[in-house]
C-alpha cells in the first residue's frame, strides 16, 4: 500500500489528536470504494420504478414548470429580461445539485452507522461519493438546461453565453465542495444533536429563498445587496447565470466572498468529521 | 516466526455511562453554563448502582492491555461476554479509536466483525461482490481476479445476476461468505462471525479459516467456541474486565478462562423463592452431589435434588420434575406421584442417578401441582447444573462427540 509510514509500520492507531487530520491520500488508495458507491447509489435509486432516469428528468421539468407560473405567471416577478423557462431551470438544475449534496450528505453518520460500526475505510468516502453521484444527477440535467437553451436562442429570444462559461467545472467544484463542507459539518453535529435533522428539512427550503433561484439578484434594493452577498450561493447561482445567460450580476468582489467562505466552511467541516469518525460509533 | 506485525501498547479504552448519546444542544448549553460559573454540572451522569463504575461514571473496557504479534501467528482472544474481547477487536479494525495508547500494525488489515457488511438488497450479486469486496478493503482489479472463485464458493451459479433482495437467505449468507473468505490481507480480525448459520456451514466456515491460518498470514480470532480456539489457533489471549489475564498457548488459556466460569458458580446451584405466595408454592430447592463435593458436578456422581415447599393445608399436592439440556429440549420427566414413602410432608429428595446424562449443561425446572387441575407454582431456567465428564474442558471439547441428548444405563454390554 501506498501509505508507509516510518520504521515499516503502516497504520498506527492512536486516540484523535489535534483538530486536523485528514489523510487524502488515505482515501485516494479507496477509490474504488468511492466509484462503487456512486455506482450502487446510481444504480440502486431508481430500480424497480417504471420511469427510471427519466425521474432526473421530470423532477426540475416540473419544478420548472410550477416556478413559472407561480413565480412567473401569477406574482410577476421579473427575470433580467430572460424568459422565464430558462430563468427557473438554471436556478432549480444549481440548487437541486446542491441541496442534494447538502441534504444527503448531512446523515453520512447517522445513515451508515451499520457499516460504520463493522469495518473501516476512510469515512470520507461515503460524502464524496454522494458528491459525485450527484454531479451524474447534475450532467443530466445540465443536458435538459442545453437543450432548452437551444430550443430558446433558434426561437430568438436574448441570451449570449458568456465566454466565462469555460469556468464552469471550477463553480461546480466550488458548489460541491460548500454542500459537501456544510453537509460534512452538519452530519458531524448530527451524531450528537438529533434536533439538527429536523432543522436540516425546512433549513434547506429557507436556504433557497435565501438565494436568487426565484428572483434575480437585481431584484433585491442595491442597499442591501451586501447582506445576500454573505450567503455563499447567491453568488455561485448569479456567476450561472452570468456565464449561461449572459444576465445578471456577476462582482468578483462577491464571488471572492463566496469563495473564502466555502474554503472556510469546507475546512471546518473537514476538521469535525475527522474528530467525530473516530469516537461517533461510541455516542451513537 | 517472523517480526511483529501487531504491536498493542498500554491501551485504554473508556465509555461514559449514561444516555450521553441523545444529548440536546440544550442540555450541553446548560453544562457548558454551569462549568462557566463553576457549579456542578446539572446533566452529570448518575451510574451508581453500575458495580463496574467508578464515582465518575466511567468504564474501562480495555484498561492497559499490551501484547505483540508475529507475522504468521494464529491468535485467538477469549474472555467472557463484557470482558473486553470485541472493544480491542474493533479499535484494531478502527471502527473505533482508544482513548489512550498505541496500536502499531504492519501491513493491510482485514476485518470480519460480521458478514455481508454493505450488502445492497437491490444490487445483483455481481454487484454486491465488488461492493462488499470493496467495503472490506479490496481493490477492484483483485475482486475481478478472484471473481469466479468467490461465485464458486458461494454455489450460486446463474443466480449471480439477480438482486440479492431475492436470494434466500441461505444463498445471502453463502455469497456475503464467500467474499469474506476470498479476503486476503496480511491481518485478519475475526469476530464470531462463525456463530452464523447451520452447523454445515459453520464447518465448512471453519476450514476455510483453518486454510488461511497455514496460508502464513497473521489472523485474531474472537471466539466463545473453545473447541475452535484449540483447533485453529496455538496461541491466546485471555482477557478479563479489560484487563490480559493469561497470554500464551492457548491450552493454558483456554482452561483458565474455564475455571474462570467455575469460580463465579462456587456454590451449588440453590432457588429461593423471591415472596411469600398466598398459595402452595416453592420455597427452596438446592442441587448437590452425594459425594459431597459441591464445586464439581460429574457424570459419575448421583445428583441430588431437595425440594421444599408450602402446602396450605392441601393434601394431593405433587412435585413435578423436567430435566432439559442447554438447547431447551427436555430429555425427560418426572414426578413423586404413586410414591409410597415419601420422606415427609412438606420437602422431597430426588436422586438422578449417575451415569444418565451427558457432560453438558442442564436446566433442572420444577413444578408444584395437583395433576390435572392445578398448576400452583414453577420454577424454570432458573436452576441449572454442568456436569463435566472429568473436567470441565473435556464438556467443551468433546461435547460434539457424543450423540443422542442422555445416556441411561439401559443397554446391556458384555
Amino acid at each position: 500500500m501506498s501509505f508507509k509510514q516510518a520504521n515499516g509500520w503502516t497504520a498506527i492507531i492512536q486516540p484523535s489528536r489535534g483538530w486536523f487530520d485528514v489523510k487524502i491520500s488515505d482515501l485516494w488508495s479507496y477509490r474504488d470504494l468511492i466509484l462503487l458507491f456512486v455506482r450502487r447509489d446510481f444504480v440502486a435509486n431508481y430500480k424497480q420504478t417504471v420511469l427510471g432516469p427519466l425521474w432526473f428528468i421530470l423532477q426540475p421539468l416540473f419544478s420548472t414548470l410550477v416556478f413559472t407560473v407561480v413565480f412567473g405567471n401569477i406574482a410577476k416577478i421579473p427575470t433580467d429580461g430572460v424568459p422565464h423557462v430558462l430563468f427557473y431551470m438554471s436556478g432549480i438544475v444549481m440548487w437541486n445539485y446542491f441541496a442534494d449534496c447538502l441534504t444527503k450528505t448531512s446523515n453520512t453518520f447517522v445513515n451508515n452507522a451499520a457499516i460504520f460500526g463493522k469495518v473501516y475505510f476512510p469515512r470520507l468516502a461515503v460524502p464524496v461519493s454522494v458528491v459525485l453521484t450527484n454531479l451524474l444527477t447534475f450532467m443530466i440535467q445540465f443536458c435538459l438546461l442545453a437543450f432548452f437553451l437551444v430550443y430558446f436562442s433558434v426561437r430568438g429570444a436574448d441570451v449570449r453565453m458568456h465566454p466565462l462559461i469555460g469556468m464552469l467545472p471550477l463553480l461546480l467544484a466550488q458548489m460541491a465542495a460548500l454542500g459537501l463542507g456544510v453537509g460534512i459539518l452538519v452530519s458531524s453535529l448530527t451524531t450528537r444533536y438529533r434536533d439538527l435533522t429536523f432543522v436540516m428539512g425546512f433549513g434547506v427550503q429557507l436556504w433557497m429563498y435565501a438565494t436568487p433561484i426565484v428572483y434575480p439578484l437585481s431584484q433585491i434594493p442595491e442597499r442591501w445587496r451586501w447582506v445576500s452577498a454573505l450567503n455563499p450561493m447567491t453568488a455561485v447561482v448569479e456567476t450561472f447565470r452570468y456565464m449561461l445567460l449572459g444576465t445578471g450580476t456577476f462582482l468578483p468582489a462577491y464571488y471572492a466572498v463566496s469563495v473564502t467562505m466555502t474554503c472556510v466552511l469546507l475546512v471546518i467541516g473537514l476538521c469535525m468529521f475527522s474528530r467525530v469518525e473516530k469516537t461517533f460509533m461510541d455516542t451513537i | 516466526m517472523g517480526d511483529v506485525v501487531i504491536s498493542v501498547e498500554h491501551l485504554f479504552k473508556e465509555y461514559r455511562l449514561g444516555v450521553l448519546n441523545y444529548g440536546t444542544l440544550r442540555q450541553d448549553l446548560q453544562s457548558w453554563w454551569a462549568r462557566m460559573r463553576g457549579e456542578d454540572d446539572p446533566n452529570a451522569l448518575v451510574s451508581a448502582h453500575h458495580a463496574a463504575a467508578d464515582v465518575m461514571g466511567h468504564i474501562l473496557a480495555l484498561n492497559d492491555v499490551s501484547f505483540d504479534v508475529r507475522q504468521g501467528e494464529v491468535v485467538g482472544i477469549i474472555g467472557r461476554n463484557g470482558a473486553g474481547k470485541s472493544t480491542l477487536l474493533k479499535i484494531l479494525s478502527r471502527v473505533t479509536a482508544p482513548s489512550k495508547g498505541l496500536v502499531k500494525l504492519r501491513g493491510r488489515v482485514g476485518s470480519l466483525l460480521e458478514v455481508g457488511t454493505g450488502f445492497h438488497p437491490e444490487l445483483t450479486g455481481r454487484e454486491n461482490i465488488y461492493l462488499n469486496g470493496a467495503i472490506l478493503g479490496m481493490t477492484r482489479r483483485e475482486i475481478a481476479k478472484k471473481f469466479d472463485e468467490i461465485v464458486d464458493f458461494a454455489e450460486l451459479g446463474r443466480f449471480i445476476d439477480t438482486p440479492v433482495k431475492r436470494y434466500s437467505s441461505g444463498m445471502y449468507v453463502r455469497l456475503a461468505f464467500a467474499v469474506a473468505a476470498h479476503l486476503e490481507p496480511e491481518i485478519l480480525l475475526v469476530d464470531e462471525v462463525l456463530a452464523v448459520g447451520d452447523a454445515q456451514f459453520q464447518k465448512k466456515c471453519l476450514g476455510k479459516m483453518g486454510e488461511v491460518a497455514k496460508g502464513g498470514r497473521t489472523v485474531l480470532f474472537v471466539s466463545h467456541n473453545m473447541g475452535a480456539v484449540k483447533n485453529l489457533c496455538p496461541h491466546a489471549v485471555l482477557i478479563r474486565n479489560g484487563e490480559i489475564a493469561c497470554i500464551g498457548r492457548s491450552e493454558e488459556c483456554i482452561r483458565q478462562y474455564l475455571n474462570e466460569g467455575r469460580e463465579t458458580a462456587s456454590s451449588h446451584p440453590r432457588y429461593r423463592s423471591p415472596e411469600r405466595k398466598t398459595h402452595p408454592y416453592i420455597t427452596t430447592a438446592a442441587i448437590t452431589t452425594l459425594r459431597g463435593r459441591d464445586d464439581v458436578f460429574s457424570c459419575e456422581d448421583d445428583i441430588v435434588l431437595d425440594v421444599c415447599f408450602e402446602d396450605f393445608g392441601l393434601k394431593n399436592l405433587a412435585v413435578g420434575l423436567a430435566v432439559k439440556n442447554d438447547e431447551g429440549v427436555y430429555i425427560h420427566h418426572s414426578s413423586d406421584e404413586y410414591t409410597q414413602s415419601l420422606r415427609s410432608k412438606n420437602s422431597r429428595r430426588c436422586t438422578i442417578p449417575a451415569q444418565s446424562l451427558l457432560p453438558g449443561k442442564y436446566f433442572i425446572d420444577l413444578f408444584l401441582m395437583v395433576r390435572n387441575i392445578e398448576l400452583y407454582d414453577s420454577v424454570i431456567d432458573t436452576l441449572d447444573v454442568t456436569l463435566g465428564g472429568d473436567s470441565l474442558e473435556a464438556v467443551q471439547l468433546s461435547a460434539n462427540m457424543w450423540k443422542g441428548v442422555s445416556s441411561p444405563k439401559l443397554i446391556k454390554w458384555e
